[in-house]
């Protein structure tokens, strides 16, 4: 693996963008920088698991991103005890009411395959299901909702390690993928485009409504993390030792005891930030090669070639007696999988849950352009995707801030037209993003990292 | 005496404002669906093209308020409007002509499109930030209601109030006006039905003697036409925010696949039965019923099928359901 030119390219682009804005920024920025490039990255090869390896067009990513964030909260956050006691069982009976729901619904569209009526019968049964759900969950999840309305109202997690969440947010993902699958996948191209997007807006919108699951608007904060608290650190005496040890030579040109103590906390506190995020680093690094390493191995294994024949060439595949239809659901299920790990590790990073922050330009085309500019059905591609996107995204607001400070340089400071376009530089961004996907997509519509063809 | 209460209640809530959201929506839908049905893909930046629009309408608006130059009880933004519609279209020609021609001769798959049009979006959505910026902006003026619902109690007698604002009157007005212009355009006129034609059968259409160029040329303009005038009664009605017109897309799109996409007739329809829908769906019914049932029967509950937070998901659903049991829609698609 490690003689392939494209692992090289990707890593050098890495380090290299990580350092430099590490020495011309800081290490704090670089570092976060660096972990949200690795997670985009993550996000970046589940798309393209999906659309570079079976050509299936997802345009759902926000609401599997969410379900991530959500698995974060359900799992991390300690359980409330009175909720539970005031609207836990409602909520129960009603979760087995929607049960019995979806298995009458199955059990109609199995039992009776060609009855004249079948389809009126099962839509007749949803419709009255809804309103009769809301009649028995209503009480409890206003019960619920009541309870430290301003602190919890919500029923709270089931109080394990965050770390375990990642992986349950994959599985609650492919669940809902295999739904979304089963409903879209027959779709062609572009309706499945527009209904998976259609569905991420069902999702969020659930997200963020059903404040006695994920207390919706209100938000969740203060999760748990995989990795140290800089207040613990900032207290433990080997971590200042660390510090006291890789700065000694500063240290030792400050003669006076107690401005040394001074500077040695600074350092202290400083460090103790960098140090946290280097340990997200680590931990997000590990996550992307062993995507990454398996990945590899399926795109190269007979599997990844039957999905590449299946994406070329459906009818020959199909031909070749290939179940499509299966291998459809299941690689859709496996790359919503991989962006739901990716959006419960987002959620872990950043330390809380905002449903109301999911929106489609951040979270499912800015992912697509990652992949696009990267190269389709090129893992290393998607990467690098992640890694230059993400770096135009943070970077172009002082890039655009410099260009335009150049340019207007001659004008007044009170200058209508300078100080506007200074107050709109965050949205230099987007410009810079669709300009970008717009040349890849005309001088290199293969990506920067093309698929490598496999001739065996 | 009740009864006529309830009526009036229902239209106040529901039939009013859904016509109004509804002409909103099918004017906008079956822009998405004329560019479907000639060109041949899902403009993702269609949203941004009518939040473009309606910004230049504002600007225009804003120039002419501060030469004080109004329309009197009309909002000065109507004036401002066919600026609007011409920048539009010279933006959209410029998009096509810098974009998507290429795609276009090299015959690429409908993704590819997708795709590019997803960079225009970004693009566009940059380009009305930086120019207007992210907030709401209200450019409504003229006079603002019709009837009011207070005068309308003291006029009739009733309990119920119906108030008619007269952004909602303009943006009938005007969507009967741009449809049946557009109807008998596409249904009478020689050029129309070509452009029907190469719709419904590209190659066909060539052999016939018909210039692709120039139908994509009309295309684009009626498609600017329609997104701008949408756009822009949209903000009359409710407010501009850059923001909001990205979101609309996807009932937009919702509205077009239900009507079956390609088909600006059942755009039309579309556009109206997710607007009735989300509103209907969404409305408590509890003094409806107060009124019509007997007072022993009063409902205690809100008798609401889906609370209002849900609104943008009813019309997701309703695709859903759609694309599940008639995958070419209500209307059969993909013939304009």
């Amino acid at each position: 693996m490690i003689k392939n030119s494209d692992f090289k390219i990707c890593f050098s682009v890495m380090t290299i963008l990580t350092i430099l804005v590490g020495l011309f920024q800081s290490w704090g920025i670089a570092l976060s920088m660096l972990n949200l490039c690795l997670i985009s990255a993550v996000m970046a090869m589940g798309v393209n698991i999906q659309w570079g390896f079976a050509g299936l067009i997802n345009f759902g990513v926000m609401g599997f991103l969410a379900i991530g964030g959500l698995a974060t909260v359900l799992i991390s956050v300690p359980p409330v005890p009175e909720a539970w006691s005031a609207g836990g069982i409602g909520i129960l009976i009603s979760g087995l009411f929607l049960f019995s729901v979806v298995f009458s619904v199955l059990i109609i569209n199995k039992r009776l395959p060609n009855h004249k009526y079948k389809n009126y019968f099962i839509f007749l049964i949803i419709i009255l299901s809804i309103p009769l759900l809301k009649f028995i969950a209503g009480p409890s999840i206003s019960r619920i909702e009541s309870i430290n309305a301003a602190t919890s109202g919500f029923l709270g997690g089931a109080n394990l390690p965050i770390i375990f969440s990642w992986f349950v947010g994959a599985i609650l993902c492919a669940l809902v993928a295999f739904v979304v699958g089963k409903v879209c996948l027959g779709l062609r191209s572009d309706y499945l485009a527009i209904s998976t997007l259609l569905v991420s807006g069902i999702i969020i919108t659930i997200v963020k409504h059903e404040e006695w699951l994920s207390r919706g608007v209100k938000n969740v904060i203060g999760l748990k993390r995989p990795v140290p608290y800089e207040v613990d650190l900032q207290n433990s005496e080997w971590f200042i030792k660390l510090v006291e040890f890789l700065n000694s030579s500063k240290l030792s040109n400050v003669l006076d005891f107690d401005e040394r103590a001074s500077f040695l906390n600074q350092l202290v506190i400083s460090s103790s930030g960098v140090f946290v995020k280097l340990c997200f680093s680590l931990i997000f690094l590990a996550v992307v090669l062993i995507i990454l390493y398996f990945s590899e191995k399926a795109l190269n294994s007979p599997w990844g070639r039957m999905m590449r024949a299946i994406r070329d060439n459906e009818e020959a595949a199909k031909a070749m007696g290939k179940n499509v239809v299966k291998q459809h659901l299941f690689i859709f299920m496996l790359g919503s999988a991989i962006i739901g790990f990716a959006g419960a590790m987002l959620v872990t990073y950043d330390g809380l849950f905002t449903p109301s922050s999911y929106q489609p330009l951040r979270y499912t085309f800015l992912i697509w352009v990652m992949v696009l500019l990267g190269g389709t059905g090129n893992n290393y591609g998607a990467i690098l995707g992640g890694f230059v996107v993400w770096f135009i995204w943070i970077q172009s607001a002082p890039f655009a801030l410099l260009v335009i400070n150049i340019l207007t340089s001659h004008l007044d400071e009170t200058n209508y037209i300078k100080e506007h376009l200074l107050n709109s530089v965050p949205y230099f961004r987007y410009l810079m993003m669709g300009l970008g996907l717009l040349l890849v997509m005309r001088y290199r519509p293969k990506g920067l990292l093309p698929e490598k063809i496999i001739k065996n | 005496m009740d009864f006529l209460n309830s009526i009036i209640l229902l239209t106040n809530f529901i039939i009013v404002p859904g016509i109004t959201y509804g002409s909103q929506l099918a004017l906008g839908a079956i822009g998405v669906t004329l560019i479907y049905g000639v060109l041949r893909f899902a403009n993702f930046a269609y949203g941004d093209l009518m939040a473009f629009g309606t910004m230049i309408v504002i600007l225009v608006t804003w120039f002419l308020q501060s030469k004080g130059i109004t329309f009197g009880l009309l909002p000065t933004a109507l004036l401002a409007l066919p600026v609007g519609i011409l920048l539009t279209i010279a933006v959209s020609l410029f998009f096509d002509k810098t974009v998507f021609e290429y795609y276009r001769n090299k015959k690429s798959d409908p993704v590819t499109f997708i795709v590019v049009s997803l960079g225009i979006m970004f693009v566009l959505n940059a380009v009305v930030r930086i120019i207007i910026g992210p907030n709401d902006i209200n450019f409504m003026d003229g006079h603002k209601f019709i009837m009011k619902a207070r005068e309308f109690k003291q006029m009739t007698g009733l309990n119920e109030g119906l108030a008619l604002k007269s952004t909602q009157v303009i943006t009938l007005i005007t969507t009967i006006i741009t449809c049946s212009i557009l109807f008998y355009f596409l249904n009478k006129t020689k050029t129309g039905k070509s452009m029907r034609a190469y719709s419904n059968n590209e190659d066909l259409a060539l052999l016939s003697g018909i210039d692709p160029k120039k139908i994509v040329l009309l295309t684009w303009i009626i498609v600017s036409i329609l997104a701008t005038v949408a756009g822009t009664l949209y903000g009359l009605d409710k407010s501009f925010k850059p923001f909001t017109y990205f979101n609309n897309l996807l009932p937009i799109f919702a509205a077009t696949i239900v009507g079956g996409i390609g088909n600006p007739l059942g755009a039309f329809y579309g556009g109206f039965l997710i607007a009735f829908s989300e509103i209907g769906l969404t409305y408590a019914y509890k003094k409806f019923f107060k009124y019509i049932m007997p007072e022993t029967l009063e409902p205690s509950t809100l008798i609401q099928f889906i609370s209002t937070d849900y609104k943008f998901a009813i019309s997701f659903a309703i695709l859903i359901v759609v694309l599940i049991f008639r995958p070419n829609g209500i209307f059969k698609g993909k013939v304009i």
